[in-house]
Order: structure tokens, then C-alpha cells, then sequence
């Protein structure tokens, strides 16, 4: 049995939403560097103002986009793990508004959806996932979910007749539609298979991979570099000015699902794509 | 560079190009989703919280202002929510919206009609976008927080023509893949 104290998951949420806010990853910031240096007029001039902006936000320490997002958390909790203290939703929900205050982070949560919209003035709550694991491992990944992005997303239960062809058109289709709202270039997470709510989850979570990371099964690497080449081929571009670099990179996964259905999941990010893993 | 100062006059927007890169300079007004509900509102009771005879609006909600800095990140959000209010704003004067993405071709018709320019600004670099504002101060719908309309001074907004007087789209490739 490992003992961890909720106070050391609420410190590392509010250390984690600050860092991801102030500068790209490193491999974003190559990435983007990469595609800016085969970029050629508004391609080429959108893409180094977008390095300027991360170069001036980690030295002004001012955060890289106003909207500093909703948080999104997956914790990974091992079965052999006991958690002490106070409960852990609220710790998690604790550490955000610290961090969002302290870091003067935008606060972008209303309390009701539909009727009275009011701002809950610290960005609280934040959407948590947990998840068991059979070990005692206690990990969490989170992001900051801009709406720009998030807005443009797209859910489809196709069924098996639509078969590859089916999901491929409804990918890139979905990142097609997006175009200049979505804040291209764009990192495409792809959730297949389960149920529409599985789907949904598996389309978040591959957004928390890193550019470059590939699917371990070989067929969906190739279809994730075969996606991003004709996402890219659109001409789209950054900010949907035209150009070569409409997306950064497209991720998938996957998961079982019944005989009847074949549920895809679009989840868009931009540039940004604000995320970390933490193991505590 | 092209320069863009307020206030805006006629021959001032007809020199602009879709595409054409600009540097914008002088006052504006922020106002989103929340503000723009309620600016309609007003406009319809004639009582509009600002002059928006010559007016530039900013689609933007920026994010705090930290303690040594003039101002938060502000970058822009996305137009097309704002729609369903344009023609209105257009029509009592407003001369040129900075936001980004695409717009609905009645709001594109009505900024041709009203001789009213689209302008865009670079989406994920409000870090960069928010140190050209020189000073702000909110005027109105305080309790929205980052939605309030703020006026601001702006000096070298770096934006991009999105939809000139000539009716030329900046987003015309983009939108036949659609």
C-alpha cells in the first residue's frame, strides 16, 4: 500500500497549470520551427510571430493565449494507492483556483451552461477523470482546454459499412471545417471504437502525446502519418491564410467496440496544445 | 508596412487588401459574446454605452493584467459567435471588427455595405498582441469580468485584411475545401 497525501496532488495541479502556459514544449517549439522554415510568404510571417509570442510570454511571464482554458485532468490511480487528506476532487479543484489566480490566468467558467452563464470568477471546476490502474502508481495528466479549438470538434457514430474510408472522410473533414477558427495549426486527437462516450475520452486523451509519439500499433502510425500529409495537402495553413502547416500532427487511438457501431471522435487543439504528464 | 490609425476614414479603408499585412494604431473597443448580448440591447433602447460612429471593435477577452506589465494576453476569439450581432453593429456606424475565422456571408455582406473592413489577428499570440495596448479602462458590463468593454490604446497592432471594401475574402481557398 502507497500512502499519498491529496495535498501533494493539489500542489502539483497548481504547479502544472502554470507551467503549461508561459512557453511551448520543447518538441512543439522544434516542430514549428521545422514547418516555419519550409513556410513561405503569410505562412512563413504567421509562423515566426508565433515563436516570438512563446518567446515573449516565458520572458514577460504573461501567459501565451488569453484563453488559458478549461482544465482537463486524467488521474491515474493504482489500486494499491491510499489517498489521505482531504478529498481529492476538492484539492484538485483547490489547486486550480490558486494557480489561476496567482498566475493571473483568464477565468473562463460559467456555473450554468444554458441559463444564467455566470462566471465562477476561478476557474473552478476543473473536468476530472480518474482512472484505476493495478499497480500504486498515481499520475496526472493535464491540459487546459482552449474553446477556439474545443468548439470545432466533432463527434460521429458511424457504423461498420463506413468502414475506414468512413472515419478517414469524418477526420479530415472535421479539421477541414475547422480551418481559421480552430487557430491552425492544429494537433488532432482521433478517438475510435467504444461507445460514443469512450470515444469522446480516448479523442482527449490522445491530445496529451507528444509531436512525433506514433501509435504502437504500426497501422494506425501509418494512418496518422497518412492523415496529417493530406491535412496538410489542403493548402489550408496556419491561421487558414494558406500554406503547408494547417496541422502539427494527428494522433489516434483506439479501443473495442460493438458489432454494430463504429464510433469516431475528432478532438481539436491548437499550436498550443497546453499539456503535461506528472508522476507522483 | 501599411498603417492604420483612428479615427478611420473612408480613404483610409479603401487602401486596405485582403491579405495585406497592417499595423493598427489608436483606440479601440473590446466586446465578445456577453458584451455584444448586451450591446444590442442598449443600441435597440438608444442607449449604447459608447460612440460607434467610427468605432473599432475587438473580439477579444483577455486574460489579467500581471502587477508589472500594461496589460494581459489578448489575442482573438472566434468571430462567426458574433454574427448573429454584426449587421446591427455596422449598421450604427462600427467601421472595422478585429477578430479571427470565418464570417457568415450575410455579416460579409453587410460589412461591404456599410463600407466596413474585417480584420484579422493571429490566433495564439496574445501574449504579443496584449503589450501593444498602451492603456485601457473599462466603460461598460464591469460585472463580466473579462467580457467588460474595455477602450483601449493600441500602438502597432500587427493584424491581416480578412475582408477588404472590395468585397476580396482573405479566407477564399480556405472555405472551397469545406
Amino acid at each position: 500500500m502507497r500512502v499519498i497525501n491529496t495535498q501533494a496532488i493539489k500542489q502539483a495541479v497548481f504547479q502544472a497549470c502554470q507551467d503549461i502556459q508561459f512557453r511551448y514544449s520543447k518538441p512543439m517549439e522544434e516542430a514549428i520551427t521545422h514547418y516555419m522554415n519550409q513556410e513561405m510568404g503569410v505562412g512563413k510571417a504567421i509562423l515566426k510571430v508565433l515563436l516570438e509570442n512563446s518567446e515573449l510570454a516565458s520572458k514577460e511571464h504573461i501567459p501565451m493565449c488569453q484563453d488559458t482554458g478549461m482544465v482537463v485532468i486524467f488521474l491515474k490511480l493504482g489500486q494499491h494507492v491510499h489517498l489521505e487528506g482531504d478529498y481529492v476532487i476538492d484539492m484538485i479543484n483547490e489547486g486550480v483556483k490558486e494557480a489561476y489566480d496567482v498566475a493571473y490566468l483568464r477565468k473562463s467558467i460559467v456555473k450554468d451552461p444554458i441559463l444564467e452563464r455566470v462566471n465562477t470568477q476561478d476557474n473552478t471546476p476543473a473536468v476530472v477523470h480518474i482512472e484505476m490502474s493495478h499497480d500504486d502508481r498515481c499520475e496526472i495528466l493535464l491540459s487546459a482546454k482552449g474553446f477556439g479549438s474545443e468548439n470545432m470538434s466533432k463527434l460521429a457514430m458511424l457504423t461498420p459499412a463506413h468502414g475506414l474510408k468512413g472515419v478517414e472522410d469524418f477526420v479530415i473533414n472535421t479539421v477541414l471545417t475547422a480551418g481559421p477558427n480552430a487557430c491552425p495549426p492544429m494537433v488532432v486527437g482521433v478517438g475510435i471504437g467504444g461507445t460514443m462516450d469512450q470515444a469522446a475520452l480516448l479523442a482527449k486523451q490522445a491530445l496529451f502525446n507528444e509531436v512525433g509519439e506514433r501509435n504502437h500499433d504500426p497501422r494506425y502510425a501509418q494512418l496518422e502519418q497518412d492523415w496529417l500529409e493530406k491535412i496538410n495537402a489542403s493548402g489550408i495553413g496556419p491561421q487558414g491564410l494558406g500554406g503547408k502547416t494547417t496541422a502539427i500532427d494527428v494522433f489516434i487511438k483506439t479501443a473495442p467496440t460493438h458489432i454494430a457501431g463504429l464510433p469516431v471522435a475528432v478532438n481539436i487543439n491548437c499550436h498550443m496544445t497546453r499539456h503535461v504528464h506528472i508522476k507522483l | 508596412m501599411i498603417t492604420l490609425k483612428t479615427p478611420l476614414n473612408d480613404q483610409d479603408l479603401d487602401q486596405l487588401h485582403a491579405k495585406d499585412f497592417i499595423l493598427f494604431s489608436g483606440e479601440l473597443y473590446t466586446a465578445r459574446d456577453a458584451a455584444h448580448q448586451r450591446l444590442v440591447k442598449d443600441i435597440a433602447a438608444g442607449t449604447p454605452p459608447f460612440d460607434l460612429n467610427g468605432a473599432v471593435i475587438y473580439y477579444v477577452g483577455p486574460s489579467p493584467t500581471p502587477p508589472h506589465l500594461k496589460f494581459g494576453s489578448a489575442g482573438p476569439t472566434t468571430s462567426s459567435r458574433m454574427d448573429v450581432y454584426t449587421p446591427t453593429l455596422l449598421h450604427h456606424g462600427v467601421k472595422a471588427i478585429i477578430g479571427k475565422g470565418y464570417r457568415s456571408t450575410e455579416v460579409l455582406e453587410s460589412f461591404r455595405d456599410h463600407h466596413a473592413v474585417y480584420l484579422l489577428a493571429i490566433g495564439g499570440s496574445g501574449a504579443y498582441l496584449g503589450q501593444c495596448v498602451q492603456s485601457s479602462e473599462v466603460i461598460a458590463y464591469e460585472d463580466l469580468g473579462p467580457e467588460s468593454i474595455k477602450k483601449l490604446v493600441v500602438k502597432d497592432l500587427p493584424l491581416i485584411v480578412g475582408y477588404d471594401v472590395y468585397g476580396q475574402d482573405a479566407y477564399v481557398y480556405a472555405k472551397t475545401l469545406k
